[in-house]
């Protein structure tokens, strides 16, 4: 959290609204830990990450989703050695859920 | 709105304990929160005070140990039995290296702290150890009775005391006052004779087996060290190995 505290509060001071997404559980060798956050602003900007890269675009797309509707959601991303080496290319690894909530609490 | 954030955002700005628990997943409260402060004092709902009171027991747990993790829970709730999903994020505090007597092995012992983002205060009753010449590096140096120091600190699970004053009038009063507190750690320097003989003082002065059992003593995980700098090696380990929970049987395995 302390990682994306100073972007969020510029966000907010813009008046920006803001999404929020959490590592809340992990299993394999993910390369973030629970507790690891990516905060996107409305405007689509980010701070922090949730993974070593491969799993953040579909994260920002859902956070875009919860700014608007406010709802949060619960996202799991498996991904195997095979798949990664064909389809992603970077080093990720292990199964992880992402929480993604609009931080209007 | 953002009442919480605010609170969060100022607790962890002010480098004090706070942990934080989401519902992730129930059939209700999906997204409720709650802070949890250190003491149990609590700000939000998950929705439901049963649930509630569970979480904050592992809460409080998580403020000092900083783990990040979900939690699964069932309970009565207004359907039945209900099961959610929290995740729970503990902050802790900085951790601070409190080093009682300013003698040899505290030097490589601060920097070693420092490289470990530790806070680093040094206390020492006299003046020509506690120098800033030689501790560049510590974030305090106290020039007092270490007792007296330590009984006015804010010392928390989050604090860890290297006793190294070889001096019985000054670290009995020091292991009576840091016993009485929770800290994380609590170590003391000398020979398993010397540690026995000075627990049976303590002993005679009021204090229980159950405290003195904390103390770790000979100080410092085994590692065959032999000069200062190997000695504060060793004990800089065991403080790594006691914020993690790790006694000294798991220190030195590598099955979990």
């Amino acid at each position: 959290m302390r990682d994306v505290l100073t972007d969020i509060e510029r966000w907010r001071e813009r008046g920006e609204r803001v999404a929020v997404a959490t590592v809340v559980s992990m299993a394999g060798s993910a390369t973030r830990r629970p507790g690891a956050k990516l905060a996107v602003s409305e405007t689509g900007e980010l701070a922090g990450s949730v993974s070593g890269g491969c799993v953040e675009p579909a994260v920002v797309e859902t956070a875009m989703e919860v700014i608007e509707n406010g709802k949060p959601q619960m996202l799991e991303f498996g991904i195997t050695e095979e798949e990664n080496i064909e389809q992603i290319g970077l080093a990720c690894g292990g199964t992880i859920h992402v929480f993604v909530e609009r931080l209007d609490w | 709105m953002s009442k919480l954030y605010e609170k969060l955002r100022d607790q962890l700005n002010q480098e004090k304990g706070v942990a934080m628990a989401t519902v992730v997943r129930g059939i209700e409260h999906v997204g409720a929160k709650i802070l949890v402060f250190p003491g149990k004092r609590t700000d939000g709902t998950l929705g439901n005070a049963a649930l509630d009171a569970r979480v904050i027991e592992d809460a409080d747990h998580a403020i000092w140990h900083g783990e990040a993790d979900t939690h699964t829970y069932t309970i009565e709730g207004s359907t039945g039995t209900e099961t959610y999903d929290v995740f729970i994020e503990g902050f802790p505090p900085p951790p601070t290296l409190v080093i009682v007597g300013a003698g040899h092995i505290a030097i490589p012992l601060t920097t070693f702290a420092k490289t470990l983002n530790y806070r680093v205060e040094v206390i020492d009753a006299r003046a020509a150890f506690a120098t800033r010449e030689r501790f560049p590096h510590a974030d305090e140096l106290i020039v007092e009775w270490p007792d007296e120091v330590l009984e006015r600190m804010d010392l928390n699970p989050s604090t860890s005391v290297a006793v190294l004053t070889h001096d019985p009038k000054f670290d009995e009063p020091t292991l009576k006052v840091v016993l009485s507190r929770q800290v994380g750690y609590v170590g003391a320097i000398g020979s398993r004779k010397t540690g026995e003989e000075r627990n049976e003082r303590l002993k005679k002065q009021g204090l229980t087996d159950e405290q003195i059992s904390h103390i770790h003593g000979p100080i410092g995980l085994n590692i065959g060290a032999t000069s200062p700098e190997e000695m504060a090696l060793a004990i800089m380990a065991e403080i790594v190995a006691a914020r993690h929970g790790k006694d000294r049987t798991a220190a030195s395995s590598w099955k979990k």
